[in-house]
């Protein structure tokens, strides 16, 4: 048999390409507008400042050797002449992951709130997810064509799945009787959501943000074969060259800004009140000696 | 005697009809039968009582008798089925949302089983959060944490987090937390059953204590007899959805309404529930102390009433003394022919009244060491009664009645 499934996707893309033509024009226009500012910025500063503010938040959120650690990988980086390509990188994933949390978020809270939007939404999340990183691309090329947007397009999608779930997730497993208690003394639906749900939800939905982060990392790499640039590029030569070292310089690149990714968003889910911000910088200035144990 | 809290009928049926549910509870049928017939459930089923200003209303009842769900009706947490609830003669059960939640915010708040504190914030602003849901300013709402959090001795913790203190430490948070709004009816479900039995005794006494500073109605939540006893005003039954009796605990342990509560309270210590004034009758010979009553004027009326024993007590029922046949006829041995002697010279000694608010428990030594009923006074001194082994006796036994 032959379904013509393949065909009727087709002629959706095409459907939607005549008419929503204007709705996704705006959504690029966002994702331009942050993803050239971002690589603006990443590429106008100075290779040291980047490395200071990293260190810096390294070591305010982790702890020194980790600071230590920033340094070194992004002296490596900068050493095998990848900086430029490692900020692009940068800057696509941190736009791409700024609107699929500003979309995913929301979308969460939804979810968790209705459990008709609950269950019309998790099979879209399956398929999401599911579906070949890709298959995203070709659809993204076509509405977009080529580059930096419908690279970040892509990784949007690819990307925002477990910032919807978890924030549902965090959202339906706070505690019933905190949820009791916040509408007893009064909440209404807005308090109790900022007040009570999505502090108590913070952990899961910070596990839902690094998800997000780290799976836009990995997409983004994917999409540089629809011409989004960055590190990914040069991984892509390095395979068509059949240039075993370039590949493994562009693939080092990425395993760098994903370990600081990662440490960093994971450190902000792992906050507890302890870790306020102020607090830490106490800790900084006050005692060297008190030193946390590395984790 | 003012209703603070009326509830007026009230079901709760949980499940898709409840109205279809709700035809059938009205028809008689049971819990079970329409659970089988409809898989619905009956969480409370025509519950009808008032709740006095300023006292501590028990609700107990095994697990699953619908405690909780009526509860949580009293502050519309879950929505009647039928029936209405009222607070000062206002329907909750008819509120707007926005005055429900006024309501919420400045009349009744809530303490619960596992404390549900925010592990986000200190103590102080945990303490805070009824008056920051309702938008008190910043200075304010921290000045009133502080005083309740003061008021049940946690003022030095106010910048600790939840989970740097103990469990009866985090039920006191909750429980000033509740009282930071000043509410005038206060929820408490299961309040102190997650305690162990040490801290649990401690927060009853706690929860006396601020009571006698300033009463306000509390509805307090309870599977735990003891608990109901200790801390109950007055205590409504649940069973099955159903509130088969409200009552003072004497009430209740006097006259059981049916066999479910009966055996509530079998093996109940009676000895505790009850206090002296309760079991004190007064079915003894009284003499007036006079300056006309005599030893011998004391003999015969005794005599005259063929009883051994009489209390003796001043014009203002203040007690004085015991006498006896004995004890009279061994004073009139001692004294001349022409003197009648004055009636404290026969005075049994040693016996101590007891008070009427003392425990039967305190009482029931005096009873069983005396030869003779044990005088029992109010806090004026005034003659109430005696105990008698065997009205004690009696007393002891209605416990053990529905054993048989
Ligand atoms: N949300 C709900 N949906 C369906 N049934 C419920 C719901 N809440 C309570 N019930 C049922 O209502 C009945 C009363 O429950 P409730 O929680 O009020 O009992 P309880 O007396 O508080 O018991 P416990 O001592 O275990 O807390 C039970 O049969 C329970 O299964
Ligand atoms: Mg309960």
């Amino acid at each position: 048999m032959d379904l013509p499934i393949g065909e009727g996707i087709s002629a959706a893309v095409d459907f939607m390409l005549e008419h929503f033509q204007g709705a996704f024009d705006f959504f690029a226009a966002i994702l331009k507008f942050l993803t050239g500012g971002l690589t603006d910025l990443l590429g106008w500063l100075p290779a040291w400042v980047v490395i200071v503010v990293l260190a810096g938040l390294a070591l305010w959120r982790v702890n020194w050797k980790f600071a230590l650690f920033v340094v070194a990988a992004l002296g490596v980086v900068l050493g095998m002449q990848l900086w430029e390509q490692t900020m692009e990188t940068l800057a696509l994933v941190l736009a791409a992951a700024i609107v699929a949390l500003g979309l995913g978020l929301p979308l969460g809270v939804a979810m968790a709130k209705s459990d008709l939007v609950a269950a019309v939404l998790r099979p879209v999340l399956d398929f999401m997810q599911t579906l070949p990183a890709f298959v995203y691309l070709i659809p993204a090329a076509m509405f977009f064509g080529l580059g930096q947007v419908p690279g970040a397009i892509a990784t949007v999608i690819f990307s925002m799945p477990p910032s919807v779930r978890l924030m549902n997730l965090g959202i339906r497993h706070v505690d019933v009787e905190n949820v009791e208690a916040g509408r007893a003394f009064g909440c209404n639906p807005f308090q109790l959501l900022f007040k009570v749900e999505l502090p108590l939800a913070m952990p899961s939905i910070m596990a839902g943000i690094n998800q997000t982060i780290m799976l836009g990392l990995s997409m983004v790499v994917i999409a540089s074969m629809i011409g989004a640039g960055g590190l990914g590029n040069t991984v892509l030569t390095g395979i068509q060259r059949l240039d075993v070292g370039l590949g493994f310089e562009g693939g080092l690149g990425v395993v760098v800004l994903a370990i600081i990714l990662d440490r960093l968003t994971q450190s902000f889910g792992q906050a507890g009140r302890k870790d306020s911000p102020l607090g830490r910088l106490k800790k900084l200035f006050g005692g060297e000696g008190s030193e946390r144990t590395p984790t | 005697m003012d209703a603070k809290l009326s509830v007026r009928n009230v079901y709760k049926i949980f499940g898709p009809h409840p109205k279809r549910a709700l035809e059938m509870v009205r028809q008689g049928l049971g819990k079970d039968e329409i659970f089988e017939k409809t898989g619905m459930t009956v969480g409370v089923s025509d519950a009808s009582f008032d709740i006095r200003e300023g006292e501590i209303f028990v609700v107990m009842g095994l697990s699953g008798s619908g405690k909780s769900t009526m509860v949580r009706m009293l502050n519309r947490l879950i929505d009647v089925t039928a029936g209405s609830v009222l607070l000062d003669g206002r329907d909750i059960t008819s509120m707007s949302r926005k005055e429900l939640i006024e309501v919420r915010r400045r009349e009744i708040s809530m303490v619960f089983q596992s404390f549900a504190l925010m592990p986000h914030q200190t103590v102080l602003q945990n303490t805070a959060f009824g008056l920051d849901v309702a938008g008190v300013p910043r200075a304010e709402r921290e000045a009133r944490a502080l005083e309740a959090l003061d008021a049940v001795g946690l003022k030095p913790n106010a910048d600790s987090y939840p989970d740097e203190l103990s469990g009866g430490m985090k039920q006191r948070v909750g429980l000033a937390r509740a009282l930071a709004v000043n509410p005038g009816v206060l929820l408490m479900d299961e309040a102190f059953s997650a305690l162990d039995p040490l801290i649990r005794t401690e927060m009853q006494d706690e929860l006396l204590r601020l009571q006698s500073e300033h009463a306000r109605t509390v509805v307090f939540i309870t599977h735990d007899l003891d608990e109901a006893m200790r801390v109950g005003d007055r205590i409504a039954i649940m069973q099955a959805g159903e509130v088969v009796q409200v009552g003072t605990p004497e009430d209740i342990v006097r006259n059981p309404a049916n066999e479910y509560v009966r055996s509530f309270f079998r093996g109940v210590d009676v000895s505790q529930v009850f206090s002296a004034g309760d079991v004190a009758r007064r079915d003894q010979v009284t003499i007036i102390e006079r300056p006309g009553v005599s030893v011998r004027a004391a003999l015969s009326r005794l005599e005259e009433h063929d009883r051994s024993l009489a209390v003796v007590h001043d014009k203002r029922r203040r007690f004085e003394g015991v006498v006896t046949s004995d004890s009279l006829l061994s004073c009139l041995r001692g004294l001349a022919r022409d003197d009648d002697g004055r009636i404290e010279q026969a005075f049994v000694k040693d016996i101590e009244p007891a008070r009427a608010d003392a425990p039967l428990a305190d009482v029931m030594s005096l009873a069983a060491e005396s030869p003779w009923p044990v005088p029992v006074v109010d806090d004026e001194g005034r003659y109430v009664g005696t105990i008698s082994k065997a009205a004690l006796l009696q007393t002891l036994n209605r416990s053990d009645q529905g054993e048989e």
